[in-house]
């Protein structure tokens, strides 16, 4: 079967959404207001607690509006009370952006999930036409090409060729075949080429592309456990600073007695204070961190199953890489060709281009393109009648049979064993390069045929993607452990993980090997990331903190894990680590900045609060007493310092939702100089950066006429 | 915790016996074998074996041959029975400007030396010229209003009154303020200070010599 | 400042640090259940206790039932204090008849109200009096009501800490030890020795120790004195040791036979931070990395000094008012007796008094030797603030070492994520439960002292009601203006950070300021301790993460900057309002003449 014999049915490519676009933001737009409904506030206590105050002021403002109060006073109450709305919308609007992206995607899968007709066996070789969404688990169902697979389920007969790219965006066909592992199949997939028999093994409405729809839509999104550790925080915070605002009623009414002068608060003022005091910041952006951490991991093309797989990886210390496909390039590649003793090279790069003619392995293929540079070039094969041997589990080596001339190739005991058989000797000498080859981390493969005996060795050598070795120095200095597991012998893993820079190796690998290193890991109180693909890794994978599965893996290893790349590139596995710690790290920066804040807005409202209290001489103006001397950002009046500040702080939302979608930067580096740095910027920017901030908008406020009072 | 209840009192018993009075009675025994002065309260008596005092405590001195303590909140000035500073805060009008006795409660004196009394006065108690302030410890009480001591300065600027009072050279005074004046201990610690007890005790036995 | 002042600070300071490990080095000893050389005196008496109390010392407690255990006898502690109190008048050692028919002249009567707050004043290892000892208290009210807290709120205080500690140390485990060994152990082993030897040290320096009624002395002016006297050094010692602060008279550590001399002085104020600072060597020591202990002790020490210098600093400054009056307060003529010397003692000067306000409210000691009430008003804050932030620089007898965890454990969940990790402290992961119980921590500190001071600042009552003779709750004040706002705020704040030392000015023995501030020394005493218990209980069965490079680390300069960065913060943030209307706008005031 080749490529060109494909009939290829267009399907559309799943496009990146850029970080704003216009679609999403009018959907935001639209969003900030339907979330405005207390039922929905209610999750996040910060913003509900604005939300609460918008009211109020609202209340009042249209009570003093009634009551005919002075136009000035008017003003000043109207443009709090629209600033704390605007508050809560911009909160509303982070969220919404953040979800819209996922929204959007969610739409693109809707339409690959769009009504089909699947074909149910009835009994052998008869089949009823239903609806998709009426299928069961355990139907079998007949796919042919051209047509939509109706659900989740597996392979059980045939081949075929499948795209997959309404899933994985990824245009160029799959194949599935019953057993092994590629036998599992997505709904909403097209068969292209032949037919495929597949007992469905999810429900309707279950499927894969269901649960990837809610998924990225935000719909089933749970607070992942450090969301919930935060939220806490911030709803003491909150109750902490009412509180606060709370006493400070009776506190100025204690101060006007005593100090025979000036006014106890005003609700305006209390809860400006309030809503400028309260953690606003991360609190309305709290969940769009969250959701856009997950649509980051999907960007590259990744389903995480929860937020708390997305955390997890965050916090992960040790991580399992394969070593086919992740460390290596997967292939290994004939790089040298040693003869055995009084035999020349080119007779052994003959044999083994012959033994490895029929071999479509990249090892094999890559004997043949080594051989080439011997000047031999194919034969013809007709002449010999040649017959290929393949390998087999059983005999453990391939080769090819010419008339009576056998040629082997395969591992050092299998063909030593078979040039005994021959009555030939094995050379002492060839032990030496077996084990010289292995120790440099390459794969010897022996050749001999039943005439000359052993002919010598092939060099396969494992190749290192490039790179690597510098991700896991970084790895390293965030005190994360690479291990690499691998069912080469431990001479051979310890090679190469020398040459790709990891810290450990786990060789001859089982599943049962594999286990016990998670669980050694996990005891030791650290967390542990893999891949896998295969059904024996499924409980590996369950077992892992991280558990990535290859999209092309089997439905029980898929089920397992808590991610699924959909590109099944395993190397992936390091940048989901990333994106969890850069999402850790973007809600502690922005609850760090979001508390810095406050010291400044104190100096803001405090003076303009109680500015009338404590007059002590005549040539005090009535609202620059003694603690007018807090001001010392020098704000113009009690009015304009009060609206600054709630100002500042509903901009600084907006101002901070790039932040929260993109991640604060990211560079690897320990967790020191990491601190060192997020705390200059985050934690002295949130100190420094609102007293600059506030004065500039008082400013504005004074230019603009809109304080009226001196 | 029921089932604690009952190791609870048991412990409250034998832990408020050994605490409560075991070890204060032992160490009475001991402190009143090892220090029985210090342990009775540093008493001094007079030479018909009378106690006119005790040495930490100071002691109320108001006839000008004498030298005065700093100004008491103890009761009506060096109460034994009820030490006790002012708790007048700095902005109190009362601490610094004073207070008249209130007519409405004749049975109790209300009035109170402020700081601008208290200055007033010193400097006319002891006749101190314009340039002379009188020191901050004269006219402030002290936390206890029994406190014992009082400046060097303060003593200084008094040694002129009693001087004239007592009809003594100024010289005598000073060098008795210096022979009765404490350093810091061991040089270091506290400040250095004058007991007023002991130092009117000197110039009594001064005028007996 | 003067150059002796700043000395003397010093050399407390270099005694504090250099006695640090060795009495950590013996506290894990003793809490570890290891043999200490005392063995061979006290341990006959220690099986003897857990004998004659029914207790199985052996036993490992889960945190719920070391915190029954712990509240059962706090409760049991506080109902007997109760009835010694209103029973003294018919109980022996009263040699002053206190409580009866022929009570002196001056003496306070003893009324339900006034012996439940002490009750619960001792209980809580607050000693907040609204009685001054001298004319209330017998001697059996002293020793057996009173001391008997001193001893033992301490020790209780210590085996909470300890748990907590364990919650660190141990892991995968669900006990944090038994309540009852941690109790018996720590005062048999620490308290006992060091009291017994403390109290003789008093003595020599002239603090009495006697049963004898109050002397009646003829002055040199022939005015009749009364000399009281009284089993002091005992109580004195623990008082100190224990933190706890209740003095023995009315003037508390300034009073001059509670603290006669300055080196007495010297001793009282190393004495209020051994235990604290000997803590925080034994954590270290327990969760194996003593390097994390001094990081906490730096972070204590670093806000106990900047507090010391800037109260010291501003009654060196002293009062303007003062100073209009013609009178010489400069620091340069006159050195530490210069300056704010109202309230203040001849012997100790500017900078023991200074020294000795910060540490008293560092740690939750509250007994004083200079009034606090008197002090200039950003001198006053800072004894304030430091109630205020927790009673966790150097704090109580093992509330303060609990308190300080807390604060690391918040420092690190609010800062620590800025490393893109689950926030570690000592290897343990802190979680959704972790952050609850220290949000709660910080809660009731905060709600007790701002809910009580708002209602202690507006509440009216009908005047020479019974609740609160006085009338209005405002109207208990000493000073009027802003420096009353901060008597009742101090009251309140010291009430909730069991420290005990007042503005004393506010008169608290009315039943209104009795029951509230019972009630804030209870908030402030279990709704702390039982977080940080709980705590424990959450920590202990946890995991220990190995720390790698990646782990926020807890020991060094940064952290102890952002841990003083945190407590400064939510501090701060929580009080600055409240401190604006009292000492901050008093200080304004002050500078330009206004008095009230």
């Amino acid at each position: 079967m080749t490529q060109d014999s494909l009939t290829l049915v267009p399907v559309p490519e799943r496009k990146k959404t850029p970080l704003l676009q216009k679609a999403i933001l009018y959907r935001a737009f639209i969003d900030s207001f339907v979330k405005l409904n207390p039922l929905v506030m209610a999750k996040n206590p910060v913003m509900m607690v604005v939300e609460v105050a918008s009211i109020i002021t609202t209340i009042l403002f249209f009570r003093d509006l009634i009551i005919r109060t002075p136009a000035k006073v008017l003003l000043f109450e109207g443009q709090i009370t629209l600033w704390l709305w605007f508050t809560v919308l911009f909160a509303n609007f982070a969220e919404a952006i953040a979800e819209g992206r996922g929204k959007a995607q969610a739409d693109t899968l809707r339409k690959s999930r769009k009504e089909t007709i699947a074909q149910r066996e009835i009994s052998k070789d008869k089949y009823e036409s239903i609806f998709a969404n009426t299928l069961r688990k355990g139907d079998t169902v007949l796919v042919k090409a051209g047509e939509l697979i109706p659900g989740d389920g597996e392979v059980i007969e045939g081949v075929a060729t499948v795209d997959e790219s309404a899933i994985t965006g990824e245009s160029a066909p799959v194949i599935r075949e019953s057993g092994g592992d590629r036998s599992a199949v997505t709904g909403g997939t097209t068969v292209l080429s032949d037919w495929l028999r597949i007992r469905i093994t999810v429900q309707a409405g279950e499927t894969f592309i269901d649960r990837m729809i809610s998924l990225v839509e935000g719909a089933q999104r749970q607070k992942t456990p450090n969301e919930i550790a935060l939220n806490i925080l911030l709803a003491g915070l909150t109750i902490i600073f009412l509180l606060v605002v709370s006493t400070l009623l009776p506190f100025s009414i204690f101060a006007v007695r005593a100090g025979g002068c000036g006014q106890s608060t005003d609700m305006f003022s209390l809860i400006a204070l309030l809503v400028c005091l309260i953690p606003t910041t991360i609190g309305a952006l709290l969940s769009a961190i969250g959701i856009a951490g997950m649509d980051r991991v999907l960007q590259h093309n990744v389903i995480a199953m929860s937020g708390k797989a997305i955390e997890a990886a965050g916090d992960v210390d040790t991580l399992l890489l394969d070593k086919t496909g992740t460390i290596t390039l997967g292939n290994r590649q004939a790089v040298q060709f040693i003869p055995a003793p009084g035999i020349s090279e080119t007779i052994l790069a003959d044999a083994a281009q012959l033994s490895s003619l029929a071999d479509e392995t990249p090892e094999g293929r890559s004997i043949v393109t080594l051989a080439k540079q011997f000047n031999l070039r194919e034969r013809q094969l007709a002449k010999v009648n040649p017959q290929f041997i393949s390998f087999s589990a059983h005999t453990k080596m391939s080769g090819v049979n010419l008339n009576k001339k056998q040629i082997r190739k395969g591992a050092a005991d299998v063909i030593c064993t078979f040039v005994r058989e021959q009555g030939k000797e094995v050379p002492a000498q060839i032990d030496k390069e077996v084990s010289r080859i292995a120790k440099s981390g390459g794969t010897p493969l022996l050749v001999a045929d039943n005439v000359r005996g052993l002919l010598g060795l092939i060099y396969l050598k494992d190749v290192v993607k490039g790179g690597l070795k510098e991700r896991f120095a970084h790895l390293r200095q965030m005190g994360i452990r690479t291990i690499m597991i691998t069912g080469d012998n431990s001479l051979t893993a310890a090679a190469i993980a020398t040459e790709a820079g990891l810290d450990d190796f786990l060789a001859e690998a089982t599943p049962e090997k594999k286990m016990q290193l998670i669980r050694k890991e996990q005891e030791g109180g650290r967390l542990v990331a893999m891949t896998g693909d295969g059904t024996n890794d499924a409980p590996a994978l369950a077992a892992a903190d991280v558990g990535l599965a290859m999209n092309t893996g089997t439905q029980a290893a898929k089920e397992a894990g808590n991610m699924i790349d959909l590109d099944s590139n395993p190397t992936k596995l390091i940048e989901v680590v990333q994106i969890g710690k850069q999402l850790l790290m973007t809600r502690g920066s922005l609850t760090t900045f979001s508390i810095a804040n406050d010291v400044a807005k104190y100096f803001a409202i405090l003076p303009a609060m109680f500015g009338s209290l404590y007059l002590f001489s005549a040539t005090n103006t009535p609202n620059h007493g003694p603690i007018w001397a807090l001001n010392i950002m020098g704000l113009h009046s009690a009015q304009s310092a009060i609206l600054a500040a709630v100002i500042f702080n509903a901009l600084i939302i907006i101002a901070l939702i790039p932040l929260a979608l993109r991640g604060i930067h990211y560079q690897p580096m320990n967790a020191e100089s990491l601190l060192r740095r997020n705390l200059l910027i985050y934690g002295a920017g949130g100190l420094i950066i609102p007293f600059p901030g506030i004065r500039l908008l008082d400013q504005i406020i004074v230019m603009l006429g809109l304080a009226p009072f001196s | 915790m029921l089932k604690q209840l009952l190791p609870a009192i048991r412990a409250t018993i034998i832990l408020s016996i050994l605490t409560g009075l075991v070890f204060p009675i032992t160490v009475t025994i001991i402190a009143q074998f090892l220090f029985p002065k210090q342990a009775n309260g540093s008493l001094v008596y007079n030479k018909t074996g009378q106690i006119i005092g005790s040495q930490l405590i100071g002691q109320q001195f108001v006839q000008p041959q004498y030298f005065h303590p700093r100004p008491s909140a103890a009761g009506t000035g060096y109460a034994g029975e009820a030490s006790a500073g002012t708790n007048l805060g700095p902005t109190s009008a009362k601490f610094i400007l004073g207070q008249l006795d209130d007519k409405n409660t004749k049975d109790i004196d209300k009035s109170f030396a402020g700081i601008k009394q208290l200055s007033e006065n010193y400097v006319k108690e002891n006749c101190l010229s314009s340039t002379e302030l009188p020191p901050v410890d004269a006219v402030t009480r002290s936390g206890s209003g029994l406190d014992p001591d009082i400046s060097q300065i303060n003593a200084l600027y008094q040694a002129r009154r009693i001087a004239k009072a007592r009809g003594l050279s100024l010289q005598t005074i000073a060098s008795l303020i210096k022979k009765h004046s404490q350093d810091r201990q061991f040089g270091i610690l506290g400040e250095p200070r004058v007991n007023v007890l002991s130092l009117n005790i000197a110039l009594e036995n001064l005028d007996h010599e | 400042m003067t150059l002796i002042g700043c000395l003397q600070i010093i050399i407390y300071s270099l005694l504090l640090l250099v006695i640090t490990k060795p009495v950590g080095f013996y506290m894990t000893q003793v809490m570890e259940g290891e043999k200490t050389f005392l063995e061979f005196v006290l341990g006959h008496l220690e099986r003897m206790v857990y004998r004659m109390s029914g207790v199985n010392p052996q036993e490992e407690m889960h945190w719920t039932t070391y915190t029954y255990s712990l509240l059962t006898f706090s409760l049991i502690g506080a109902l007997f204090t109760y009835t010694i109190l209103r029973l003294q008048g018919i109980l022996p050692f009263n040699p002053m008849s206190f409580s009866t028919a022929v009570a002196p002249v001056y003496a306070t009567s003893m009324t339900p109200d006034l012996a439940f707050n002490t009750a619960v004043s001792f209980t809580t290892n607050t000693n907040w009096q609204n009685y001054s000892g001298e004319n209330t208290m017998s001697y059996l009210s002293q020793m057996l009501g009173l001391a008997y807290h001193n001893w033992i709120s301490a020790a209780v205080g210590l085996a909470a800490c300890t748990a907590l500690i364990r919650g660190f140390a141990r892991q995968s485990v669900t006990t944090v030890g038994n309540f009852w060994k941690d109790l018996v152990r720590s005062l048999l082993y620490i308290f006992f020795p060091i009291t017994f030897v403390y109290s003789l040290f008093l003595v020599s320096q002239g603090v009495i120790q006697n049963f004898a009624p109050y002397t009646v002395a003829l002055t040199v002016e022939g005015i009749k004195q009364i000399i009281p006297q009284g089993p002091v050094a005992t109580q004195e010692a623990i008082k100190m040791l224990g933190i706890n602060g209740g003095g023995f008279f009315n003037a508390n550590s300034a009073h001059p036979f509670e603290n006669p001399t300055p080196f007495s002085n010297l001793i009282q104020m190393l004495s209020m931070f051994i235990l604290p600072a000997g803590f925080t060597y034994m954590f270290g020591k327990m969760v194996k990395d003593t390097r994390q202990g001094w990081a906490l002790l730096a972070a204590m020490f670093i806000l106990f000094i900047l507090g010391t210098f800037i109260c010291y600093y501003f009654e060196c400054r002293g009062n303007p008012n003062i100073r209009v009056q013609h009178v010489e307060t400069s620091t340069n003529v006159l050195g530490d007796l210069g300056g704010n010397m109202e309230g203040k003692e001849i012997r100790f000067g500017l900078a023991d008094s200074a020294l000795f306000a910060t540490i008293t409210t560092d740690a939750s000691c509250g007994a004083v030797n200079c009034m606090h009430d008197s002090l200039t008003p950003l001198a006053g804050l800072i004894p304030l603030l430091n109630i205020q932030l927790g009673e966790i620089i150097f704090g109580g007898v093992g509330s303060g070492l609990y308190g300080m965890l807390i604060f690391a454990v918040l420092t690190v969940f609010i800062a620590g994520l800025m490393v893109g990790r689950t926030p570690e402290y000592v290897g343990k992961k802190i979680e959704q439960k972790d952050v609850k119980m220290a949000m709660l921590f910080v809660l009731a500190g905060c709600f007790s002292i701002l809910i009580f001071t708002a209602l202690g600042s507006v509440l009216e009552l009908p005047n020479k009601s019974s609740i609160n003779v006085p009338g209005a709750a405002y109207n208990n004040v000493n000073n009027t203006g802003p420096h009353g706002f901060t008597e009742i705020l101090y009251c309140y704040a010291s009430s909730t950070g069991n420290n005990g030392s007042a503005f004393a000015g506010l008169t608290g023995n009315t039943p209104f300021y009795n029951i509230t501030s019972a009630i804030a020394m209870l908030v402030g005493r279990f709704f702390m301790m039982i977080p940080a218990l709980a705590l424990a209980g959450s920590l202990v069965q946890k995991k220990y993460v190995p720390p790698s490079s990646g782990t926020f680390p807890t020991h060094g300069g940064l952290f102890v900057t952002l841990l003083i960065g945190v407590i400064l913060i939510v501090g701060a943030l929580t009080f600055f309002p409240a401190l604006t209307l009292g000492p901050i706008v008093e200080h304004f005031l002050m500078h330009n003449s206004k008095l009230f």
